[in-house]
This record gives structure tokens, sequence and C-alpha cells, in this order.
């Protein structure tokens, strides 16, 4: 096993090119900030690449069995004898493949951006953030301990925060970044109490144990946790329902996705990196790191993830083919690949027949990675040379940007699953998986792949084809002209065309065993026909301008503008929060502070004062008036002595 | 170690200022005085966790003693434990961090520095204090100055402010002093000695009657809900150091009042009314941040939030477990930190912007990026980023009260967990109000970034959020073994 310290390595590199960029980053390295912190962040590529080799060939096994290995733990936090925040390095089949995804992606986004973001007034800023951002998340994959992925979890969405308000003088970037922020946050206080609820059942935060206690059926924690209910659900059931809730949120699913399409105001490496590629599959890393529990202890709880799943998944295609801005476009498309990943864990079950979906799910991330962030660096390309995000101001622009247009077109064909692009294997995978436990989830998914394809290709013809050649010719050699710009592009085209190939199931599965999958030609011909007919609509449709569009949007005018509408989901947030927070809770709240608490206050004080001013004439020094007050009071006690005496 | 040598550094300061007439003399005796006082806190902890190791389960160090007042049993008692360490440090942080503020105070300059020093040394007094008498005494040391300070320094409506706070404050002060004499007066052999009143056990009828008195008391310093209303007030008239101290030590005095005392010497009665304590904080916790949200003013939102973020102190306290004290400790500092750095950033800004109104800023952060960066540091602080203070306090106090089981509990639990969010949308709008967005008001175009002592009392302060923020472990070690007594006295019949 290599030495621990080379595996902190890992994420801590990116830590100190942000504490380097952040500190000094404006005065000292000005314009080398990309290259410093992308230097660095080669060395930890490298790193990780060499340690998840060294895991799946080498030191990862135990008879047969992938194991989870802790490499190195630090106390950061004690509360008592049981629980504690362990920083560690947990090794295992997924987070050997995450710590690989992640610290390649974001290379690949460091060097496009050392040429995209070149004259940026903030640049070192946009490095120090961008490494915040990887050492964030290469924490989170490597936690080993619950509270350790909670801590980079929160870092994680601060650094997506800092990043989508890049530009902090837009009005729009500073909204979306708010509401991206707190829409996660309020998914967060799911995740945070269900972590309270797992960790007291099992009286550990350590991931290993907590697995352990809360799937064997003769531990104590378990039982207690399942006979335990609250309005008729167990205990153990909220836990993970609520964790989950975590997991859905910073995964954009369905109701908590509304914050994904406005976080495309960042930057657009940005977009690509993070509401992309790595940080919105967080959630499905989630639920998949606690995998175990959901399926042995809460298996009632994958059905609410496979229900979310196939819900975000079919609602996100059908928003997209409506919106015209092409990162919007995109944004929504990863939420319907992320809603593939999140369904496919929610069909597998325990056991080693059951659990293609979990190795599919992770298929799916690993090469969606890929064909995703591909997708995004060709937008900025594109967005670029246009100066828009509108689809309606592109087209015809293949020969201005031939490469870009090549490696769209590659990353379009992998995520409609056409063979032999990526997408494709790990589609069909997750086809297969959910043929297994549910029917109505397969039709759906692939309704929901047919769609895909359509909107990815309505997006390639609207973008490339559809207008005659060479109007935007004057920007011709500006471009794509950076070698730097390109090579991001060519290296993950080719991850898309090759990363499918591998056998995936054979390191990746929920036991540790490695699953056979088979190429089922049942589940290969009929996605790929679904996908090639969503291809040849939207050929049909977009290739030329036609009015055939026009027509169709008119035929279906109630569903198009729901769905254009985003199915009216952020209207109903901002009534939630405006009209019923805001002005029923919080301005009530501020009011009855100031006017009943603070206003029986001031009224004590008053009444003091003037009670004061009242009896103050009594003090008045007259030896008279004493005496009458002195022979009143005589009397009246005379009279109470007398009288009132029994 | 010397503990009177904490009274005796911020005592001859003052009197030096006194002393003296140049204002820049002034200044550097104070700012070098609270530098002593930290670098003897620093050798306080080393100190501490030296004889620690020796004498593990000690329950005071360094205990000096002499008499005072023989005929009462009043003596002049001091020792400390990590949780009261913990708060001296605090405190000396935030005082210089004050001191460094204030520098471009003009009017009065040795008058305001002298009362800030005597705030300082009332402050140590109360947590250095063993005697309740002496306690007491200083107790009374760190409120009387605040009044002039509101009064002389002081915006706004500063002198009905001044007023309510000195009047709140006394009233609290008032009903503390019962509940002082009525430990005295049960006592069997009447002494002010809090290490002997910890051996006693007062009878439950004695513990449930003055109970009330004690935490009430010490409350309102804490802004216990429903006697918080100086705290808006109060600080959002002080001037910045005052406000700095108000928010980041003051409250401490109540919190500490109510953990050391009230709870300590009345476990019972802390057990019997812990249910009303925690519904208490949770209105204060839940009810400070909606109100909060509503806010306009920098420093009215300041003073709300610190409604709710002191209400995760008073709820750890209710708790009763050993690790939800722990935790309530931790956020004692946690706050004390982050309030003043925010107080002191609001502070700044208002120098520099002349207004204090969210929706009159905009775009600040192109002309300061230096006090914004600060500004925004103590906005995630105060929203529980991990890395930064808050978030290792909240999260003890969250584990801590998660271990009470039943329903009402939980509950609580979970409406103190509900916090974070609203915080969230309170602190990212003023941030987004203030700092972002374009310039919205071109007068600020030529303002300035912060000057040399302003960024150094920012650092100070940043480097303690920073340091607990990443590893919270030493200061969660340092108040453990006094929590340990605490929780244990609880715990125990």
């Amino acid at each position: 096993m290599p030495n621990s310290l080379y595996i902190a390595c890992i994420p801590l590199l990116p830590l100190v090119s942000f504490a380097l960029l952040g500190l000094f980053g404006t005065r000292v390295f000005k314009n080398l900030s990309g290259l410093l912190a992308t230097v660095l962040l080669v060395v930890s590529t490298i790193l990780a690449i060499w340690v998840a080799y060294n895991y799946f060939f080498h030191f990862g096994q135990a008879n047969g069995i992938y194991q989870r290995i802790i490499a190195g733990q630090v106390t950061w936090l004690r509360f008592s004898s049981e629980l504690s925040i362990d920083m560690g390095l947990m090794l295992d089949p997924i987070s050997c493949m995450m710590i690989v995804v992640v610290s390649f992606i974001s290379l690949m986004v460091h060097i496009y951006s050392l040429s995209y973001m070149k004259g940026e007034e903030r640049y070192p800023t946009y490095y120090a953030f961008l490494s915040l951002f990887t050492f964030s998340m290469l924490g989170l994959v490597l936690s080993s301990n619950m509270f350790q992925i909670y801590i980079f979890w929160e870092l994680v969405g601060v650094s997506s925060y800092l990043l989508i308000g890049y530009y902090y003088d837009r009005p729009g970037a500073v909204k979306a970044s708010q509401k991206a922020f707190i829409v996660t946050r309020f998914a967060d206080l799911g995740f945070l109490i269900g972590i309270l609820v797992l960790s007291f059942y099992s009286n550990t935060l350590d991931f290993n144990t907590l697995i352990e206690r809360l799937t064997n059926p003769a531990s104590p924690g378990l039982k207690t946790a399942l006979a335990s209910s609250f309005l008729g659900i167990s205990a153990i059931t909220w836990g993970s329902v609520l964790v989950f809730m975590g997991g859905a949120g910073k995964s954009a699913m369905f109701p908590l996705h509304i914050w994904l399409p406005d976080a495309m105001e960042g930057p657009t490496p940005v977009s690509a990196l993070i509401h992309a590629a790595t940080m919105v599959v967080a959630g499905v890393y989630l639920v998949a790191r606690l995998f175990p529990v959901f399926s042995i202890s809460a298996p009632a709880s994958l059905d609410l993830v496979t229900f979310v799943g196939v819900l975000s998944a079919l609602l996100a295609a059908l928003i997209a083919c409506t919106q015209t801005d092409i990162k919007r476009v995109l944004a929504y498309s990863t939420m319907s690949q992320i809603g593939f990943m999140m369904f496919s864990l929610g069909v597998a079950r325990h056991g080693h027949e059951e659990q293609l979906g979990y190795s599919a799910s992770m298929f799916h991330l690993f090469t969606h990675a890929f064909f995703k962030a591909l997708l995004f660096l060709c937008a900025g390309i594109i967005i670029h040379l246009v100066h828009s995000n509108e689809m309606n101001d592109m087209g015809g622009i293949r020969k201005n940007l031939p490469v870009t247009h090549i490696c769209f077109l590659i990353a379009c064909l992998a995520i409609s699953g056409i063979p032999p692009f990526a997408g494709f294997f790990s589609k069909e995978e997750i086809l297969q998986a959910s043929w297994q436990r549910n029917k109505v989830v397969f039709w759906i998914a692939l309704t929901t792949s047919g769609i895909t394809a359509f909107y990815m290709f309505r997006l390639y013809f609207k973008i490339f084809w559809h207008k005659p050649l060479g109007h935007q010719a004057s920007h011709a050699d500006t471009a794509e002209g950076d070698t730097m710009i390109r090579l991001p592009l060519v290296i993950l085209a080719i991850g898309s065309l090759l990363t499918g190939f591998i056998p995936f199931g054979r390191f990746v599965s929920a036991d540790g065993t490695p699953v056979h999958t088979d190429l089922n030609l049942i589940f290969s011909v009929g996605p790929v026909l679904v996908g090639l007919a969503g291809i040849f609509l939207a050929r049909w449709l977009y290739l030329n301008k036609n009015d055939a569009p026009e027509k169709i949007k008119n035929g279906t005018r109630a569903l198009y503008t729901a769905a254009y509408h985003k199915f009216y989901i952020d209207e109903i947030y901002v009534f939630i929060t405006r009209r019923i927070i805001f002005n029923l809770v919080g301005k009530p709240a501020a009011w009855f502070d100031r006017n009943v608490v603070d206003g029986l206050v001031n009224t004590t004080g008053n009444t003091t004062q003037i009670v004061s001013k009242k009896i103050k004439g009594l003090q008045s020094g007259k030896v008279q008036e004493y005496a009458i007050y002195f022979l009143l009071g005589a009397g009246g006690l005379a009279l109470l002595f007398i009288y009132g005496w029994k | 170690m010397n503990l009177t040598a904490l009274l005796v550094i911020p005592l001859l300061t003052a009197l030096t200022i006194l002393l003296l007439r140049r204002h820049h003399l002034v200044k550097w005796t104070a700012l070098i005085g609270s530098i002593i006082q930290c670098l003897l806190c620093f050798v306080l902890v080393a100190a501490f966790r030296k004889e620690q190791i020796t004498s593990p389960s000690d329950f005071m160090y360094f205990i000096q003693q002499f008499d005072w007042l023989p005929a009462w049993n009043i003596s002049y008692k001091l020792g400390v434990d990590g949780i009261s360490i913990a708060m001296i440090m605090l405190t000396a942080f935030v005082v210089l961090a004050g001191v460094l503020v204030s520098w471009n105070i003009e009017k009065m300059t040795r008058e305001f520095y002298f009362l800030l020093i005597l705030l300082s040394l009332g402050a140590h007094g109360f947590f250095l204090s063993l005697d309740l008498f002496m306690q007491f005494f200083f107790l009374e040391i760190a409120v009387i100055p605040k009044y002039l300070l509101i009064g002389i320094w002081g915006s706004g409506k500063k002198e009905y402010s001044a007023n309510k706070l000195a009047l709140m404050l006394m009233g609290g002060s008032a009903l503390v002093l019962v509940g002082i004499l009525a430990l005295y007066f049960s006592s069997p052999d009447k002494t002010f000695d809090i290490v002997r009143l910890s051996e006693i056990h007062f009878s439950t009828r004695t513990q449930r009657i003055f109970f009330p008195f004690l935490f009430v008391g010490f409350g309102i310093f804490t802004a216990l809900f429903p006697f918080h209303t100086w705290v808006p007030d109060g600080h959002s008239s002080a001037p910045t150091a005052g406000s700095m101290f108000l928010a980041g030590i003051s409250m401490k005095l109540g919190s500490y009042g109510c953990l050391r005392v009230a709870t300590f010497l009345m476990p019972e009665a802390a057990r019997q009314y812990s249910p009303t304590i925690i519904v208490l904080s949770c209105i204060a916790i839940l009810y400070g941040a909606f109100a909060t949200m509503m806010q306009k003013d920098l420093k009215y939102m300041n003073a709300y939030s610190s409604i709710s973020h002191c209400g995760f102190i008073l709820l750890g306290i209710g708790m009763l477990t050993r690790t939800a004290i722990i935790g309530s400790v931790m956020q004692m500092v946690s706050h004390g930190l982050m309030t003043a750095l925010f107080f002191a950033v609001i502070g700044m800004i208002y120098d520099r912007t002349h207004t204090r109104m969210i929706n009159e800023m905009g775009g600040l952060m192109k002309m300061m990026p230096m006090i914004s960066t600060a500004f925004f540091i103590a906005g995630l602080c105060s929203l529980g980023l991990p890395g930064l203070s808050g978030f290792a306090a909240e999260i003890t106090v969250f584990i801590g009260s998660w271990q009470r089981t039943g329903l009402f509990y939980r509950t609580a639990t979970i409406i103190a967990c509900m916090s974070i969010v609203v915080t969230a949308v309170y602190i990212l709008r003023a941030i987004s109000q203030t700092l972002m967005g374009p310039l919205k008001n071109p007068a600020f175009g030529n303002i300035k970034d912060a000057n040399w002592n302003e960024r150094l009392a920012a650092v100070v302060l940043i480097a303690g959020i920073v340091l607990i923020g990443m590893a919270p472990y030493w200061l969660s070690e340092l108040v453990r073994g006094g929590a340990d007594i605490i929780a244990g006295r609880l715990m125990s019949k």
C-alpha cells in the first residue's frame, strides 16, 4: 500500500495552492497563478491515478473482494469517547474512482481556463476558488467519517457559491449564487439531522463501524433503530431518507433542483467542473457510500431514491427540449443524467444478483463526467465566439470551430447512448438493471433516453447547422486559437470514446465482488433505436430552418408552455419563501419583538417614571403634611388592629 | 502561574492611561497593555496544560486566596479551569482588537481608553474569581463603564439605549445579588466560596426558588428571551469597540455565570428547569434568526443574530449533557470572536460610508476588498461554515443535544438545527446587498480600504476564528475537564 502521506497529498496540494493564491495571489503570483495551481494539480492527479491503479490491481483486494481501507486518520474533534470526527482517508472502489475523476476533470478545466480566463481581473482569485473546490471535492470523496463528509460537503457548497458569484458585480450571478447556497443548505439540514439519527443508533460517526453496526441484524443499535419509529416509519429509514435529502439537494434532484439552471451564471469552465461533472454527483456518491445501510436496513428509502431519480430524469428532459439558452439545456441534461444515476442506485438491492444497478450507476457517473465536461467546455468556446448563450444567435458555425464541432458531436453521441461511445455502455446497464426490478422505471427510462437524444441533437443542429455557413466568419481565427483550449477537448473526447470499454463491474460493485455484465442484445438494440429516432427527429426539425418546430409547439401548447416555464416550480418556491416565510413569519417576528416584547420593557420603564412622578409630591419636607400622613397611618393601623384582628 | 498578574496588567494600564496627556501615548499604552495581556494568556494556557498533566482531576488550578473581609467570609480568591481560561483568552483577544479598531477616536481619547481597559479588567476579574462576592464586584465593573461609553461616544438614540442597557443589566445584577445572598445564607458555614459551595447540597426548595434568580439575572446579560431587548438598541448605539466588547465579552459574562454559578451550584434545580431553558433558548434561536432576516441596519442585524447565536449557548447549558456543555463553551468563544469581527467590520464600513443601512450600500467589494473579505469571513463563520469556529461549536451543541432522548428534546434540537438555513438566508442577503453587485452610490467611489490598525484588528480576530475552526480539538480538550466536572454534578443525584 502506498504511504498515506502520498494519499493525503492528493487533496492537500490543491489546498496549498488555495492558501498561496488566496494570500498572495493578487500581489505576488498575478498571471502565474493559473500555472501554479495547474502544476500542483498535475502532481495531485498523477498521485490519484497511481493510488487508484495500485488499489485496483495490487493492494485493494483480499480474497477477491475489494476492501474498504482506511489509510491514516487524525482526530479533529472529539464529542465523547465513541463519537468523534476523525479526518481520514478511505480507499475503496468508489473513492478511488472518484479521486481520478475529480482530479482529472479538474485538471482539464484548469488547463482550459489558462487561456479561457486570461485577462480576467480576478484571475488569481478564480484559481484560488477552483483550488478550494478541488480540495473540498477530493476531501469529500476520501472521507471516512460521517461528519467529515458533511464538512467537505459544506466546503464544496461554499466554493460553488463563490464560483457562481465570481462575477460579483452582475446581479444575476449574485442572485444565482445565493439561491444555490440556500437551496442546498436547506437540503443539508436534512443531511445534518440524518447524521444525528444514524450516529445516535450506531453510536459512531465512522463509516466502516457505522455501516457494520447498522447492517448487522445482531447489533443492538440496529434493533433499537428498527424498533423505534416516528409516524410509522422506522428510525433507520428516517435517517436514510434525511441523508438522501442532502444528497438530492446537492445533486439537483426534484424538487430541490431549482438552483442548478441558475448556477450557469458562473464562468463556463466552472459549470463544466462543478455543475456538470463533479460536485453535482456528490449526492449519488453519498447514497452509494451508505448503500449497505440503505439496501439492507432501509430498503423503503431506496424506493424513494428510485422515484425521485426517475421523476427528475423525465422532468428535466422535457424541460430541456424547450429551453433556448445552451447552458441551461446542458444544465437540465445534467439533472436528467443524474436522475439516471439515482434511480439506478434505487433499483439495486443487497446481494450479488441484484447489485447491477449500483455498478451501472457508478459507471454512468464515470462516463458522464467525461462527456458532460466536454459539452460544457465546447459550449464555452461557442459562447466566446457568438457572445451569447442563446441558441437562436447561433447556427452554421461548424466551419468556424472544426475541432469543437467534432468534439461536441462525439459528446452528443455519447450522451444519446449510441455505440461505441461511452454513454451507450453505461446506459445499457442502467436499463438492464431497471428491467430486473421495475418495468415502469424501465419504460420511463427508455423514453427519457429518446428525449435526451432529441434535445441534445436539437442543440447540436441549431448550433452547428440550421443557418447558412459562415455568417460568423469574422471571428474565425480567434475562437479556437489556443492549443491550451483545444487540448482538454481532445483528451475528453478520447475519454468519451474509450471509457465505455472499461469492464467497470469488475472493479466497482456494492459488495466488492466482480459483477459480470454481458451485452444483452435486447437492452442494447432498444435504446439505440430510440436514440436514433430522437436524433432523426431533431435532424428533421432543426437541420435547416423550417416551420415544423413552430407547428409542433402550437400543437402541444399546454405541455410546451408548462415545460418552458419549468413546470412553475420556481414560482412555487418564490411563493413559499416570499409570501409565507418573509411576510408571515419574518415580518411578524420582527414587529413582535420591537412592539410587544420591547414595548413591555418600555412600558415598565415609563410606568415607573409616571408613578414616581405622581408620588414624589409626598416627600415635600413640610412637617404639617408629614403629621397628617402620620395621623392617618396611625389611625388606619388602629382601625386594623381593632376590627381586623381576629 | 500567578493569576493576579492577569488583573494587575489591565489595572496598571488603566492607571497609566489616566496619567498620560498625549493621545498617541494613551493609545500605545493601551495597545502594549493588551498585547502583554494576550501573551500572558498564552503563558497561562501553556502552564495549565503542564499542570493538567500532573494533576488531571483537579477542579480549579493555580488557586490564590487572601482574606478580604473576614467578618463576612469574603475573600480574594482566584482560580481557573479550562472553561475560564477559554473565556480569558477570548477577552484578551477581543480587547486587543477593540483597542486597535478605536485608533481614530478623537473625542476624549484618554477617557475612552481608560473605560475600555476598565471593562477588560472587570471581565478578567469576573472570569478569574472563585468568590461570588468578588465575582459580583467585577460584574458591576464590567457594566457601569458601558453606560458611559454608549452615552458619550455612542451614536443614534444613545441616551435611550444607554439607559435601557444600564437599567436592564442592573436589573439582572439585582437578581443575581439576591441569588448570591441566598446561597450565602443557605450554606452552613456562610461562605461565598464557589469551591466550598459546590460541595454543599442545597435543599430542593432553596434551589427551586433561587435558581431562577441567578439564571434569569445572568440570562439577561446573555440575551435570554424575553429579556433580550437591550441587545439591539445597546449594540447599535455603542461605539465600535463598545459593541465589540458588549457582544463579544459582556454577553459571555452572563452565559458563564449561568453555567458556573446557577447551573453548577444548583444542579437539581437546573434539571428541573431544563425544559424551560430549552424552550426559551429555542425561541431565541429561531425567532431571533427570523427577526434578523428583516433588519435593515447592519448593526441591528448583527445584534439580532447575536440573540440567535447566544441561544445556542443557553441551549447547550439547558441540555445538561457533557458534550452540549462543551459545545456551549465553544460557542461562547466562537461567537465572541465572530461577533467582535462583525462589529469591527461594520464600524469600518460606517466610518467610510457614513451609513449602516443595508439598502444604501452595494458593490463595496470593489472599493475595499480587504474589509469585504473580513466581512465575508465573519459571515461565513456565522452561518457555520466548516473550517471556521462557528461550525465546530454548533455541531458540538447539536450532538450533545441529540444525546437527550425523548420527543421534546429531539424537537428542540431540530428547531435549533433549522436556524442554520435561516442564518444562511440573512447572512447571504447582507453580503450580497452590501458587498456585491454594481457600486450603488457613486460617492463611495473613492473610499479607501483598511489601514494598518484595522487590518491588524481583523487579523487578530480572524486568526482566532480560523485556528479554532481548523483545529477545534485543542479548544474542546481545553474545556473538557471543566465541563466534565459540571456535567458530573448535573448527572449525579
